[in-house]
């Protein structure tokens, strides 16, 4: 068994809150890099080229790579070697927000409730998804989230004779309903099978995929690929201005399902598709 | 094409913008979302006064992240504008001129712009830091307790937008993605 102290926790989470609104990762930053040499749009060029620069200034001068920052994401994989001690794990990952956002200079954009919509200042609480693992590391993944890109998100509760036709249909309908509103170029998350919950669940962690990564099982892989390329044609374009990449990559999740139902769910993230990954 | 125009908007710049020009403004523009604009609209609604003028002004659909010390705002860019289509048209039809943000408008929207011959921009959505450079000033002039979503008057200097609609209400989101659809 091993001990950790949740504050552990707070710092990286504060850290890692910062990290991921002011950088992207590598192989985003490289997809993005690449699809600016390949547009043929002279407008989506000059989109695409005004987010490196747009990338080079938020690194260099501390300012949010995109104003909306995001609500907190957070997984985590927990060891179930691990012990926690200090207090409420779920204290801890808060807190880490709550200084990442305050100290960090990042937008607040929750409020504490749905309907009555008081902003609570800290952008707490975090979304936290916990996932047991073997182990006695901790693996912390901090996606803040933007809404533009949430907005357009979808489920979709197909029938099992729908198929994969009918699967590829929901996202394409997804991306083309969604068009300039989520900031393209987009990464299109899915998460197929499971249930309503779950498919949604998958949809999200999708987003968090290395981009140059396609799905271990061969089909899968195929139809990322496929419905990457169907999503280029469609058009859209860089800020949906007219052009050849409206997506960077679709990463796709599956599970298994009950014999009635093939629920989809398509999470659509901004070219602003922030992770950051630490393990403790 | 690349125009250089100022703001407030003056009548005849709008009749030269067209679908697609790439636009520089400098001047003075106001910022307003989704909790002002229902406040905006309320006030409307109970026969108050709106906190700005909006003749001839443009509203920018923008929440920024806080400001670092000696900088005069944070992360600025656009968020997306359908979610302002409810209150735009009764500010269209007080005088407001241009409204700058990202995504699809609805028709009440399109026809509310022709109506009063205005115009609506894009900037580049996540492109937040590189355009907080072209913002000079930032002053809150309304509904603090709003935090973010507070109304705020900017001096922007060559603040770089695209003309989505123009007066006629031409389209470029649809115009532009016919032109590079290369499906069947």
């Amino acid at each position: 068994m091993r001990v950790i102290h949740v504050s552990e926790l707070t710092e990286n989470i504060k850290e890692m809150c910062i990290e991921a609104n002011h950088y992207l990762t590598p192989d985003m930053e490289s997809a993005l890099k690449c699809a600016c040499e390949r547009e043929k749009s002279p407008l989506g060029k000059q989109v695409l080229s005004s987010l490196q620069d747009n990338l080079k200034i938020a690194g260099e001068d501390m300012i949010p790579i995109c104003q909306d920052t995001g609500m907190a994401v957070i997984f985590l994989e927990i060891g179930q070697e691990v012990h926690f001690e200090g207090g409420l794990l779920e204290d801890a990952v808060n807190e880490g927000v709550r200084k990442g956002y305050v100290e960090g200079f990042l937008r607040k954009s929750v409020v504490k409730d749905p309907l009555l919509r008081e902003n609570t200042k800290d952008n707490t609480p975090a979304i936290i998804h916990y996932e047991m693992t073997s182990g006695e590391k901790v693996k912390i993944t901090v996606a803040p989230k933007g809404f533009g890109s949430e907005n357009m998100s979808r489920v979709f509760m197909l029938k099992p004779a729908d198929g994969a036709d009918g699967v590829k249909n929901a996202i394409l309908t997804a991306v083309k309903d969604a068009g300039p509103n989520a900031c393209p170029p987009m990464v299109v998350g899915v998460g197929i099978g499971g249930t309503f919950e779950k498919c949604a669940l998958m949809a999200k962690k999708a987003l968090t995929r290395p981009i140059d990564r396609r799905s271990d099982i061969p089909y899968v892989a195929e139809m990322e690929e496929e419905l990457l390329d169907r999503i280029n044609k469609s058009g859209i374009g860089p800020g949906g201005l007219g052009g050849t990449n409206t997506a960077l990559a679709v990463n796709i999740n599956t599970y298994p399902t009950h014999i009635a139902g093939l629920p989809v769910a398509v999470n659509i993230c901004c070219h602003v598709n922030r992770h950051c990954v630490r393990e403790i | 094409m690349d125009q250089y125009i100022s703001a407030p908007l003056l009548k005849k710049d709008i009749e030269n913008l067209h679908c697609g020009d790439y636009v520089y403004i400098t001047g003075t523009i106001y910022t307003a979302r989704d909790a002002a604009h229902k406040r905006m609209y309320e006030a409307l609604m109970s026969g108050e006064s709106l906190p700005l003028d909006m003749k001839n002004n443009i509203i920018y659909y923008m929440g920024p992240s806080p400001a670092r010390e000696g900088k005069p705002i944070g992360s600025a860019g656009p968020t997306t504008s359908s979610r302002m289509d409810k209150y735009a048209p009764s500010l269209l039809d007080l005088g407001l001129a241009g409204m700058i943000g990202k995504g699809k408008r609805s028709e009440e929207v399109k026809a509310a712009v022709m109506r009063n011959g205005a115009v609506y921009f894009a900037a580049v959505g996540g492109a937040g830091a590189l355009l907080s450079k072209a913002i000079t000033a930032s002053e809150v002039i309304a509904y603090d307790d709003l935090g973010t979503e507070a109304i705020r008057k900017l001096e922007v200097k060559n603040f770089p937008v695209i003309v989505v609609m123009d007066k006629d209400g031409n389209n470029l989101y649809e115009t532009a993605v016919r032109e590079y659809c290369e499906e069947k």
